[in-house]
């Protein structure tokens, strides 16, 4: 006679076990179920929470019933696997009164829960959990807002020097020497993302030396909103720098908003018409070592400022200089000198400050408590 | 006014773009989302009158003028006239007005997009190949400390995500992990919290009128 293999005996041993547990014994519900307005949403969220049935591990998941004040049957809203203890009903109606029941379900068997306590979803006003948000924001807006009233008052600010921005005033000189243009290209993004409105900013400084110098601009653009504004950055620009004359419209242009043929198209401009200086700033993607690269092989000085980080270690290989993060934004205010922005920078650096020191108070705090050497709290 | 009226309307539309973050109420929210999807696309959808303009104003110039390389604006005002028609008249998938299928041959404009601007797309994208080869030739050389540092960490990184180092030197992966996940990751958030910062900064700047540069000046 063949002997039974000895996995065949486990299976049957568990199966069995299975079996008494399930349909001799039953499953258990889960308790303490509870219902409550899901907080800071715009309403119609009803949180469930209940504590998990005691046969969890053998059960399939918890179907969620709801009844409404005027229904008679309960409804199904949703189902959760086991080991989940918690469930968003995203389709009630505010101001209604909800009960919900949870059964855990294991093939046919359902082993309903009690019923829950009354909830009422609703939307709220103020979102609780950004007020530390709100809070630093404050601290900062009002930061910023003391220092360009310090300025105001003629309060002598110093601001570090930025390379990048030291060199633009001979980066202009030289494409005018050299009787050559200088490109500018805005980044790829659109006018809502700040990096844009920084480029835009900086824009205006560079073609008020530009117009200045009586130098050539090219700015390809690849967001229509962002070549309409340019053009009229541009054009008021000269007009401030007394040469509105010397403004062309078509020096500022839209090319295409689809990446790649955008980076083809500025590639090339920087081929055939070799400006003496490339201006990368704004927001760039995969093809911003594309448009470096390309430029860094005509010879041309080529300055870069972007918040991208990824894409930070591609320009300052391929450009001469490049604006990191936050000296994008400043680049504005350090062209134009204007005191009421050099206040804004001043503030913006306070800000910092502030930020550093909680952190690292914070981290000297998490040392000394989790550190069990140094459990001394 | 025509200071005014513009730093008005940002003065307007920044705070009431602001509050959605901190109402969650629905209002603010269906508020915020009309105007983000609605009104800026409306927007957009002008200003895409603008810059194809611009385009045919460029190009236009650029033939009539005889600038180098004109015969190239040819090229792109024939396709974009071309484009225009099988995509304004021939529907996307070849069930507009036009005619875009002969026989098995479809030229309508999904078919356009999907067989002639993906692969020209996809071509320059694979030229980044080649262009990190020859930014990372000129990015490795020795010449100052920094550079040296650079050298050596990428030397690690490189060496350390291929199986071979495992057996040269076991703990290489872990310590080119580290590298990524910790020094490189520290570095990345203190710039995250600048360009943060920046950010709230010059949105705050703007919001208040103080910086005027993208009104094409600060007077």
């Amino acid at each position: 006679m063949r002997k039974i293999p000895n996995y065949f005996i486990r299976l049957f041993t568990i199966c069995f076990l299975l079996f008494t547990i399930h349909y001799v014994y039953g499953i258990e519900a889960p308790s303490k179920v509870l219902a409550g307005d899901a907080p800071n949403d715009a309403g119609r969220n009803i949180v469930i929470h209940w504590q998990l049935s005691p046969s969890d591990s053998i059960i399939e998941g918890y179907q969620i019933l709801r009844k409404a004040e005027n229904e008679t049957e309960m409804t199904a809203v949703g189902f959760m696997g086991k080991g989940r203890n918690s469930f968003t009903d995203d389709g009630t109606i505010d101001g209604v009164k909800y009960t919900y029941q949870v059964v855990a379900v294991l093939d046919s068997l359902q082993a309903p829960s009690e019923l829950s306590n009354i909830a009422v979803s609703s939307q709220q006003w103020f979102h609780t959990e950004r007020i530390n948000v709100l809070f630093f924001t404050f601290i900062f807006t009002f930061l910023i807002i003391f220092y360009i009233n310090r300025a105001k008052k003629g309060a002598n600010l110093f601001v570090r020097k930025i390379a990048g921005l030291l060199a633009v005033d001979e980066a202009v000189g030289r494409a005018t020497e050299m009787g050559k243009p200088i490109l500018y290209v805005p980044g790829l993004t659109g006018i809502s993302d700040v990096a844009t409105i920084a480029a835009m900013n900086i824009l205006g400084e560079v073609a008020k030396k530009i117009a200045t110098y009586d130098s050539q601009l090219i700015v390809p653009n690849t967001d229509p909103i962002v070549f309409t504004v340019a053009q009229e950055v541009v054009k008021e620009a000269y007009t401030q720098a007394g040469r509105p004359d010397a403004f062309k419209s078509d020096s500022v242009y839209f090319v295409t908003d689809s990446q790649f043929a955008y980076a083809a198209a500025v590639d090339g401009i920087m081929t055939r018409e070799k400006p003496a200086t490339n201006f990368f700033m704004g927001y760039f993607y995969a093809e911003a070592l594309i448009l470096a690269e390309t430029g860094a092989s005509t010879g041309a000085v080529q300055i870069a400022g972007t918040d991208s980080v990824m894409q930070l270690p591609f320009f300052i290989t391929a450009c001469d200089y490049t604006l990191m993060g936050e000296e994008l934004y400043a680049a504005s205010a350090y062209l134009s000198r204007e005191p009421l922005l050099l206040g804004g920078l001043i503030g913006q650096d306070w800000g910092k400050v502030v930020i550093v020191a909680i952190l690292v108070v914070l981290t000297i705090i998490g040392l000394l408590t989790n550190l069990p050497v140094l459990n001394l709290f | 006014m025509k200071v005014r009226l513009p730093l008005f309307l940002v003065l307007i539309t920044g705070i009431l773009g602001a509050l959605p973050f901190i109402i969650p109420h629905s209002i603010a929210q269906n508020f915020d989302n009309e105007f983000r999807n609605t009104v800026i696309r409306i927007i957009g959808a002008f200003s895409l009158v603008l810059g194809v303009g611009s385009i045919i104003r460029h190009h236009t110039y650029k033939i009539t003028h005889k600038r180098e390389h004109w015969q190239y604006s040819y090229v792109l005002l024939i396709s974009l006239l071309i484009s225009a028609v099988i995509g304004l008249f021939g529907g996307i998938d070849a069930n507009g007005w036009l005619p875009t299928r002969i026989g098995s041959f479809n030229f309508d404009i999904q078919t356009l997009f999907t067989y002639i601007e993906v692969p020209l797309g996809a071509t320059m994208f694979a030229m980044l190949a080649f262009f990190m080869a020859s930014a990372a030739y000129r990015a490795f050389r020795a010449r100052t400390f920094e550079a040296t540092l650079l050298l050596i960490a990428a030397f690690i990184m490189m060496l350390g995500s291929v199986p071979l180092s495992n057996y040269i030197f076991p703990k290489l992966p872990s310590f080119a992990e580290w590298i990524l996940t910790v020094p490189n990751t520290a570095a990345k958030r203190g710039m995250g919290f600048g360009i943060s910062l920046g950010t709230l900064a010059t949105s705050l700047k703007i919001i208040l009128g103080i910086e005027r540069g993208w009104l094409g000046g600060t007077k």
